[in-house]
């Protein structure tokens, strides 16, 4: 299969030296060999896609590139010269920009000063601030990269710090720019407004490389891609010349069995209700404007959305732990019952008393210790039950029999209870959270992102346990960046946009193209096209055929 | 209380704020570049010791200076080891600075001076004289600015002048150099720094030089300026509430100014009424040398204006994986 | 993966970042124009050849474990605690009040009811800081270090202006009454009919100390509020998924932290000087903060780390006494060990976890 894709993009097709070639990099963690004898061509005025699951060592392979961290072995070609990169100065003068996942930008500084810093002229500011000035004007005009440059950039949204990540790249003269992940933290019109900017750069000849788990925004976007898995390149292929469904099986190795099979639903009496729910963050902004919706015994609501848009707050708020100086109003009933919103019942280990299990979004810092071990972690907020403790003190030795036979119930592994969180793999740490919470038998289990960097096998696995519990005639929850995954699962499938919820649709009556629009907040696709002034040539990207990725996003 | 008092209290003000403002710019330069420094005692104790022992034997105040930097220089880079080399916890570095500094001092004096841990008396070129400004003694009978002039301006050492010039030339590395802008993004940010093809670890390293640099200035200032020669402990405290001051002015140069001044003037007040009536009340002098603790309290509890510390401040910079 | 073994991990790195601490001290000796061996040899000799240097020995070790031990549990809750100083003085007026307010007819009555008094003084000056921390987002070092000297500035002013005798001229309280004295440990021996360590102060406050590691222990690894002592000190975010309160157990476990500190009065104003006097604390506080890195934050790491320090300490004194070299030397010591096993902490884990590697990499081929 790999060697049948191998037909593109590895040799060069034309006589100009490649914007990049690498040679045999490899580059190890401590065990983890993070990348295995990596080989890539990357052809001069193209953008390239470079696609993996998390952990397939996309980020590193690039992060190599950029200088910031030493490859154990390898060559890199820049422009068809040998080129040793030390460190991030040398890839800069050798013309490489990189825009990093988590941006590296200092936080009460302006744009301006974050654009100059380690490329000032001399020793003092001043000049250095007004020649970026001018630089600035030009770019700006140039690509369409609008920002204030005095405004710092605590005051400035996620889509415009990221241009500025481009524009400190561009004005370190980058030639090639390399981004990660770029479009997790956008909405889709600000990753649509970003795909016109890289087309832009294109066209005056710059090299883009996109590292994404996204084949949607590949098959958008990209000239040619590559593949990786689990730390080794596995394939490059033309874009035009592949098809999602090829670069899904690329990146796991195997055909992706993405609908789970599952009877219909028979949905009994509400179990949750929610009316009216409002939050106000600490910070004065309103993640939740009116939420409402109920979960009925026995069927799984999914809930759809760019990631942002107030599904975190809302996990949080109904797990009983919402962001310290959070205001909220609103009403949650749980069978029948008002749960408190404020005050000393309404935390986590309250709303757990009242049946309500969680699946957090991010299980490494919430939902487990990571240096407790096993055992002591299928306690975690359960640690109150009487069938852990004894008298004043817990039980550790029935605490210990219980994980280990979770543990096997939920095939764990290694099998071990007294290792340590940290020591299990992504999708076995998810399994151990999962055990936990589902039995408990909640009444109500709420999910976020439960195959978040999580193996095939255990999406399989983690997908059934949460449907076999719908069909005991338990209410789930489920939130999912992953429309496919919110697709395959639910039964009901609800869409945020900006603390709202745009509609409802059956999943046997929707389409990826109509969800695509709700998240991006439009009811009236030609108003919404009109209103962006986005050319019609764009206006598909909302309607691309749904993209086969198995389940991780950031 | 008359004017003539007035000049004498805010005279001592300026002597006692000076070893303060020192420490507090030390601790400035540190903390912007994101290490927490709470062994400014220590540092500045060491300092003192190796300024007043050098300056006895050699009998020049400036000799004793260089001394008095390479000793709070030398536990300067031991905390640089400690907390960016090896990325170890800076406040514990810091504590088992203080001690180092602490028993080294006596321990070594002990054993050269045989003075139970004091160094011998100053005199002379052993010590920072009192440098009189030009047309101090004429106009010193000129009503109200006289005195001001001549007294509370003029006639002090030459660190009393350096610590005051320190404060804007700070303020000018701080917000108009490249050095400057580099320094404080390393201590909000330093990814931002490091992928940027700056060295963490160099700018660091450099911010804690100059934190040695200054506090060797003000520990030499406390034992050849302010007295004549170590005595154990002599710091006492001074380097926490430089510390305090630190966070009273938000780590901002002209605000440490303030604060320094303000709790060299509490002192002062302390050492002069030590209990001080106030018609209705009678303030102990424990609670005027406690005051600058207790004030610092209340600006870390964030009632009255919040002190927000550099963002990457007490995080060794590890590159994340 | 783990990069090492536990045992590695618990017990060599410690031990060689102590014998790194060691050989440091021992090159100051040299550096000072003295012996090391027989600075070592006049310390064991004057800390643990004869039942007299045990007494004193003993004596330290029971403040160091109260410290230790005080450091140890704020830490597990990732709360580092260096108010154990000022904690500990306040435990002491705490004990002086208990003491001189009451005319006990027994020290089996005045004992627990000084307790809670040391506990309720040093747990009470833990608190605000706690409450800041927990409520306002101050940071607990600094705010603990301003409660050190706040505290030194509030007992000056009461043994000053309250406690002091009429015509006394010193910042001291009054003898507490015949009542409170605690028995010695030689008392003790006596009483079963053996000679052991006449004139030392070593009492009864040693055996509540070696209960207090059992009780700490309990605490931190079989109760629940342990377990969320522990889930805060790893991640605040998973303590508020699993319904622990951040607030409240930050509180409660400065409160234990702070009582802790504040019981070593019982030790040091109860059992030893029998009146408050200013620098009752001498350092110990801080010295908990050099036990606790020591002995890995675990109890029985404390009881040793503190046994080694008592050890140290009154060796120190031995050295002034009988040779040349002044007692500050166990000042540089504490803050070598300090530095070594706190702050220089990867120097040595990082070698040591690369040969871990390696030698895991060779058995696996």
């Amino acid at each position: 299969m790999a060697a049948a894709a191998q037909h593109a993009g590895g040799r060069p097709e034309t006589a100009a030296p490649h914007a990049i070639e690498l040679r045999g990099i490899s580059k190890a963690f401590g065990p983890v060999q993070a990348n295995k004898d990596i080989d890539l061509c990357v052809r001069k005025g193209s953008i390239h896609g470079i696609i993996g699951e998390n952990g397939a060592g996309k980020s590193t392979l690039m992060s190599i590139l950029y200088g910031f961290y030493k490859p154990d072995r390898g060559q890199i070609l820049i422009n068809g010269k040998p080129t040793t990169i030390t460190d991030s100065q040398t890839a800069i003068r050798a013309g490489v920009g990189m825009v990093f996942q988590h941006f590296k930008l200092v936080q009460n500084f302006t744009v301006l000063e974050n654009i100059i810093l380690g490329v000032e002229d001399g020793a003092l500011l001043r000049p250095s601030l007004a020649k970026a000035r001018g630089v600035l004007k030009k770019l700006a005009a140039e690509y369409q990269l609008n920002v204030d440059p005095d405004e710092t950039i605590d005051e400035l949204s996620v889509g415009h710090q990221q241009r500025v990540e481009i524009l400190k790249a561009l004005y370190r003269q980058a030639d090639i720019l390399i981004l990660d992940e770029p479009t997790g933290v956008l909405t889709p019109a600000e990753a649509d407004h970003l795909f016109r900017i890289l087309e832009g750069l294109k066209a005056e000849g710059k090299t883009i490389v996109l590292i994404t788990h996204k084949l949607r925004e590949i098959m958008e976007i990209t000239d040619t891609v590559s593949v990786m898995r689990r730390g080794e390149m596995v394939a490059s292929v033309e874009t035009a010349g592949t098809s999602p469904e090829e670069l899904a099986e690329l990146m796991v190795g195997r055909k992706v069995l993405l609908n789970v099979e599952k009877a219909p639903a028979d949905p009994g009496a509400p179990v949750l209700e929610v009316r009216d729910l409002r939050l106000v963050d600490d910070e004065g902004v309103e993640r939740l404007r009116g939420i409402s919706f109920d979960i009925r015994a026995g069927e799984i609501m999914g809930i759809a959305g760019v990631s942002g848009n107030g599904q975190t707050q809302l996990l949080e708020l109904l797990g009983g732990f919402p962001a310290a100086g959070a205001k909220v109003s609103g009403s949650i009933r749980m069978n029948g019952q008002e749960l408190d919103l404020t005050g000393s019942r309404s935390d986590a280990a309250t709303r757990r008393a009242r049946g309500i299990g969680h699946v957090p979004e991010d299980r490494q810092a919430e939902g487990l210790i990571m240096d407790f071990t096993a055992w002591e972690n299928v306690a975690f907020g359960y640690h109150h039950a009487p069938e852990y403790n004894r008298g004043l003190l817990m039980d550790n030795a029935a605490i210990r029999r219980d994980a280990e036979q979770k543990m096997e119930r939920f095939d764990v592994r290694p099998r071990n209870p007294n290792l340590a969180a940290r020591n299990f793999s992504g999708g076995n740490q998810q399994k151990l959270v999962v055990a936990r919470e589902i039995e408990r038998n909640p009444a109500l289990l709420l999910v976020g992102q439960p195959t978040r960097g999580v193996d095939i096998g255990a999406i399989e696995f983690i997908h059934k346990r949460i449907v076999e519990l719908r069909d005991a005639g338990k209410a789930v929850l489920l939130v999912s960046v992953e429309l496919d995954e919110i697709l395959s699962l639910s039964d009901r499938i609800a869409v945020m946009f900006d603390g709202r919820i745009m509609g409802e649709r059956l999943p046997s009556a929707t389409t990826t193209g109509e969800l695509g629009l709700l998240m991006a907040g439009i009811t009236d696709v030609d108003q919404h096209a009109a209103d962006e002034g986005i050319p019609p040539e764009h206006r598909h990207v909302e309607s691309l055929p749904d993209d086969n990725a198995p389940g991780e996003a950031r | 209380m008359d004017f003539a008092t007035v000049i004498q209290i805010l005279d001592s003000a300026v002597r006692l704020m000076t070893p303060l403002l020192l420490a507090c710019l030390a601790g400035l330069y540190s903390e912007r570049s994101g290490v927490f420094d709470i062994g400014l005692e220590g540092k500045m104790l060491m300092a003192a010791f190796t300024a007043a022992s050098v300056a006895y034997v050699t009998g020049s105040a400036w000799l004793g200076l260089l001394a008095g930097i390479a000793g709070s220089m030398a536990l300067s880079l031991i905390h640089g080891l400690a907390s960016i080399t090896f990325c170890g916890n800076q406040l514990i570095s810091g504590v088992a600075i203080n001690f180092l500094a602490s028993g080294l001092t006596v321990l070594l004096g002990i054993k050269i001076f045989g003075l139970g841990g004091r160094t011998p008396a100053l005199s002379g070129g052993g010590r920072f004289g009192e440098i009189t400004l030009p047309f101090a003694d004429a106009l010193r009978d000129v009503p109200v600015l006289g005195p001001i002039y001549s007294e509370l301006i003029s006639g002090h050492s030459i660190l009393v002048y350096v610590a005051f010039l320190a404060v804007p030339l700070t303020w000018w590395v701080l917000f108009r150099t490249r050095f400057g802008l580099r320094l404080r993004a390393v201590g909000e940010n330093p990814a931002s720094v490091d992928t940027a093809g700056v060295s963490v670890t160099r700018l660091r390293f450099a911010a804690i030089a100059i934190a040695g640099i200054l506090c060797g200035l003000a520990g030499a200032y406390l034992a050849t300026g302010l007295s004549a020669g170590f005595v154990k402990e002599m710091t006492a405290g001074r380097g926490f509430i430089a510390l305090a001051a630190l966070i009273f002015a938000k780590w901002r140069p002209w605000n440490a100014l303030f604060a320094t001044f303000l709790f060299g003037l509490l002192e002062a007040i302390a050492n002069r009424y030590p209990n001080l009536d106030l018609g209705i009340v009678t303030v102990p002098s424990m609670f005027m040398n406690a005051l600058p603790y207790i004030l610092t309290v209340i600006i870390l509890a964030g009632f009255v204006g919040r002190a927000i510390p550099p963002r990457a401040g007490g995080e060794p910079y590890v590159k994340e994986r | 993966m783990d990069k090492m073994p536990k045992w590695a991990d618990v017990v060599l790195t410690p031990v060689i970042s102590l014998v790194l601490a060691m050989a440091i001290s021992a090159l100051v000796i040299l550096a000072i124009g003295e012996s090391p061996t027989l600075a070592l040899k006049t310390m064991v000799d004057g800390a643990l050849g004869s039942s007299y240097g045990w007494g004193f020995t003993l004596y330290y070790t029971t403040n160091f474990i109260f410290t230790g031990l005080a450091v140890a549990v704020a830490y597990h809750a990732s709360l580092f605690n260096i108010g154990g100083e000022g904690q500990a003085m306040m435990g002491g007026l705490g004990v002086a009040l208990v003491c001189l307010m009451i005319d006990w007819p027994h020290w089996g009555i005045a004992l627990p009811a000084a307790m809670v008094g040391a506990a309720l003084f040093g747990a009470a000056w833990a608190l605000i800081p706690a409450w800041l921390q927990a409520r306002r987002g101050s940071h607990i070092v600094i705010t603990t270090i301003m409660f050190n000297f706040i505290a030194a500035a509030l007992l000056n002013y009461v043994l000053v202006n309250i406690l002091r005798p009429v015509g006394s001229m010193d910042p001291a309280s009054a003898r507490f009454p015949e009542g409170t004295h605690l028995p010695a440990l030689t008392d003790m021996a006596a009483a079963l009919g053996i000679e052991w360590g006449k004139h030392t102060p070593v009492n009864i406050t040693f055996f509540i100390a070696l209960s207090a590691c059992l009780l700490v222990w309990l605490l931190i690894w079989r109760s629940r509020l342990g377990y969320e002592i522990r889930a805060l000190g790893r991640s605040e975010p998973g303590a508020l998924y699993a319904g622990i309160s951040p607030v409240r157990i930050t509180v409660l476990a400065m409160l234990i932290s702070g009582g802790l500190a504040g019981l070593m009065a019982i030790n040091n104003v109860m059992g030893e000087s029998e009146r408050l006097v200013l620098n009752a604390v001498e350092g110990a506080g801080f010295i908990g903060i050099a036990v606790a890195l020591m002995g890995r934050n675990h109890p029985l790491g404390v009881l040793l780390a503190a046994l080694l320090f008592g050890f140290l300490y009154q060796g120190g004194g031995e050295l002034a006494l009988w040779t040349s070299i002044p007692r500050e030397l166990i000042i540089v010591i504490q803050a070598l060990v300090i530095l070594f096993t706190g702050a220089l902490d990867n120097m040595v884990r990082m070698p040591l976890e690369r040969i871990f590697l390696s030698l895991r990499k060779r058995r696996v081929i």
